[in-house]
């Protein structure tokens, strides 16, 4: 026996040695364009560790940069840099335009509608809805009820300053838990609540909306006013219309009235720029149809 | 499988000159798909095709110049189109979205005005190819002329077969390293002109032209010319005739195209056959007029033997008709023993048989009709282009939005496209529900229509919200079919989308 491996007869290849059932097992070489384009995968992984950043050294919180000093981190900065400056004079615009101007500015427009969109999805759909279709407790912005007023500059204020915020002029208003403490008793709640469903227009036991009518105009009419119809510098809300932000039935109604409800939007000057504020009160008052 | 082959060329090796005919030499060469050279892998053979002298060689000339002349010149064409637009006859404006075609003027959303022209240019090339065979890959494909330019390059060169085949054989040094580097620098040339043209379909030509070589043309530009010389060196310089045979589809794709009754440059066996070089005062009979010269495969660009039939390598570009023709002149026989002829006739002709054609089959009449028609329909589509398109798109988030009042309002985004080249002033109207109201964000609006201006060769996007009040919203179905109407305000054109109001009742 030699060191060499035998040669099988017919193919003229060498054999591994192995045999199965007399079937000799062949050593056929690699084709020579696999291994090149193996060689050539391999030179290539090379000269890209020498260029690119590759390998993490954990015991000097670093790792090794590569000669092209590559970095995914500051391309990122660099874009953003590249961003703001061609996003920059539209946004300069919108700044120092007037908010009723923007409106009549159809290229200025396009571009708040945009920004103001994309802002939206982004900070206020979480509570307000994709679209701004509103949810129990948080307002519909599609519609035209504003409980602190939907003129665009209205809109602007309370997305600056935000309700029951944290800026010092936040938009503020507390309605007393009547119920939780014990300003009214039980009965005059319930009364209370059938005068509400009847002023809104629902059916409802007349003689307790009249039994509730003085109680009304004691303790709910200063900030609903007399005729019910709310009054936007309190951000008391219209107790006629359709619409009911924490649900128009009995018991939410007298879950309100017992113990009042007290939602808090953001304050969102320093969180968002100037700039963003304006498109998202342009896109705001647009999707409210523009009061 | 290692040795190279360089066909013929060589009186040397076969000992001596061989005479074809009185003063017709016979060239040695085998045409490169012949039996003994197909392999599973076949090595390319190196091809020097002759120079024919002819009215095919002479058409081919004219087709070169005349495709190139436009292919070189058309970017270069002005056409006025007024303020702020490109002055560009022929241009693919990416960055503006645009395509114009001298007095047409093309929008990304009419793409189908291309999809038109791409099917213009199919079926017409099937008819063509059904009528007379390949005489898109021998006259008018860019592989060929751009071949036949560059091969006539190197004939200018490197001189014409024989001097081609004497110094390929020469090491590469002295008057061939000149040689080569000249032709080399005039293909390089060529195929930059070549990329660096193509790049100026897309950008307003004499800018890029003065800002390529200034360093001021965009980095797609330098990519593209730089993509296409490249490509333009290696397929027409280098890989050629391999192209044809091997890259391409349509020598696979023409033979679902031609039938018997299609024209293809044929060898008319039965007149050449047998074939025999042929002596001076030696009789005619009993022998084919088919002297074996070869000079139909000499001048061959893809280096077959046309001899051995119709071909898949065959590009149909009639050279060996030129060649032979002249031989038969030379020798006193009748020209045509190569020729453009069917393949039914070849068959006649070889009984004896009058030979017959026939240009109306059916595949060439359903061609026929379906380039009118989609010919017919682009024409009238151009003819009857209006220059204001509308689109508009319905609030689906949320659908419908029930007011305080009881009232119930949509939302739509409405795009007016102005594609004219002035500023437009419309009215936005509504058809379809009686007292609707009708108001968009930022404009004036009476109630029931809104008054917006459009910018020229722009598009216009306006939200606008239609809002039906409670006494009328009572009566309405679920979804209600509506008209929204944007009309000139001199009451020139007007656009319609038909959408829906959505009412929210079940």
């Amino acid at each position: 026996m030699t060191d060499r491996p035998e040669v099988d007869d017919h193919s003229g290849t060498e054999t591994t040695g192995h045999t199965w059932d007399e079937i000799k097992e062949l050593n056929t070489p690699l084709p020579r364009w696999w291994m090149t384009i193996w060689l050539g995968t391999i030179a290539i992984a090379l000269v890209y560790m020498v260029l690119m950043p590759s390998w993490p050294l954990p015991w000097a919180d670093t790792y090794l940069k590569g000669l092209r000093n590559y970095s995914e981190r500051a391309n990122f900065e660099k874009d953003m840099v590249k961003l703001a400056a061609s996003r920059g004079p539209a946004e300069q615009k919108l700044a120092n335009t007037a908010l009723d101007a923007v409106e009549n500015d159809p290229e200025l427009l396009n571009f708040a509608m945009a920004a103001g969109k994309s802002a939206f999805g982004d900070n206020c759909a979480t509570c307000h809805g994709s679209g701004g279709v509103g949810t129990i407790g948080y307002p519909a912005l599609v519609d035209d009820v504003w409980l602190w007023g939907g003129s665009l500059e209205d809109i602007k204020f309370t997305i600056t300053h935000g309700i029951r915020g944290t800026s010092e002029d936040t938009r503020f208003s507390q309605m007393p838990a009547f119920g939780r403490d014990e300003m009214l008793t039980k009965g005059e709640i319930n009364d209370l609540v059938e005068y509400v469903v009847s002023v809104s227009g629902g059916e409802a036991d007349v003689k307790a909306a009249q039994r509730a009518q003085l109680t009304f105009e004691d303790n709910c009419s200063v900030c609903h006013g007399e005729t019910a119809k709310g009054m936007r510098e309190l951000g008391a809300p219209d107790l006629t219309d359709a619409d009911w932000l924490f649900g128009g039935d009995r018991a939410s109604i007298a879950e309100t009235i017992t113990n009042s409800r007290n939602g808090v939007m953001p304050t969102w000057s320093g969180r968002l720029e100037p700039w963003t504020i304006d498109a998202l009160a342009v896109y705001v008052h647009a999707l409210g149809g523009g009061e | 499988m290692s040795k190279t082959t360089i066909i013929g060329g060589s009186p040397g090796k076969t000992g001596g000159p061989q005479i074809a005919a009185p003063g017709i030499k016979k060239i040695d060469v085998t045409a490169v798909n012949t039996p003994e050279h197909r392999e599973l892998y076949q090595k390319r053979i190196p091809i020097y095709p002759k120079l024919a002298h002819g009215i095919f060689r002479k058409i081919k000339w004219a087709f070169l110049f005349v495709l190139l002349g436009v292919y070189y010149i058309v970017p270069y064409i002005r056409w006025d189109r007024g303020e702020g637009a490109p002055d560009q006859a022929v241009l693919a404006d990416f960055s503006g979205r645009r395509f114009y075609f001298f007095f047409i003027e093309i929008w990304p959303q009419e793409v189908y005005y291309i999809t038109g022209l791409l099917m213009l240019a199919s079926f017409g090339l099937f008819m063509a190819t059904s009528l007379f065979g390949r005489v898109w890959c021998g006259y008018a494909c860019p592989q060929t002329v751009w071949t036949d330019l560059f091969i006539a390059v190197e004939r200018m060169v490197e001189g014409d077969r024989n001097a081609r085949i004497k110094l390929a054989r020469q090491p590469l040094k002295g008057a061939k390293l000149v040689k080569k580097v000249i032709k080399h620098a005039a293909w390089v040339l060529i195929s930059f002109l070549t990329g660096g043209v193509f790049v100026l379909y897309f950008h307003d030509a004499p800018t890029v032209t003065l800002g390529f070589f200034t360093g001021h043309a965009p980095l797609s530009a330098y990519l593209f010319a730089g993509m296409l010389t490249f490509t333009t060196y290696s397929l027409a310089g280098i890989m050629r005739e391999q192209v044809c045979t091997y890259m391409c589809p349509w020598p696979r794709i023409q033979g679902a195209l031609t039938d018997e009754d299609s024209f293809e440059v044929t060898y008319r066996a039965w007149r050449g056959e047998p074939r025999a070089p042929h002596k001076k005062n030696d009789s005619w009979d009993g022998r084919g007029d088919c002297i074996d010269c070869k000079l139909c495969v000499a001048v061959c660009p893809m280096g077959i033997d046309i001899r051995d039939g119709d071909q898949l390598e065959c590009i149909n570009c009639a050279l060996c008709i030129d060649a032979c023709d002249n031989v038969m002149v030379k020798i006193g026989r009748p020209k045509g023993l190569i020729a453009y002829d069917t393949d039914r006739n070849r068959k006649l002709l070889s009984v004896g048989k009058k030979p017959v054609y026939k240009p109306f089959r059916i595949r060439i009449v359903l061609y026929a009709i379906l380039v009118g028609g989609i010919a017919a329909i682009m024409v009238y589509g151009l003819m009857s282009r209006s220059t204001l398109d509308l689109n508009t798109l319905r609030d689906r988030s949320p659908t419908f939005v029930r007011l305080s009042d009881g009232a119930v309002r949509n939302g739509y985004t409405l795009k007016i496209i102005n594609k004219a080249t002035i500023a437009r002033d419309f009215f936005v109207r509504l058809d379809g529900i009686e007292g609707a109201t009708l108001k968009a964000i930022g404009l004036n609006s009476d109630g029931s229509s809104v008054f917006v201006s459009a910018e020229p060769d722009r598009v216009r996007a306006l939200k606008i919200y239609i809002t039906v009040p409670a006494p009328i919203t009572k009566d309405l179905n679920e979804s209600t079919p509506i008209a929204i109407i944007v009309e000139e305000v001199d009451g020139g054109e007007r656009a319609i989308n038909n959408t829906v109001f959505l009412s929210g009742n079940k």
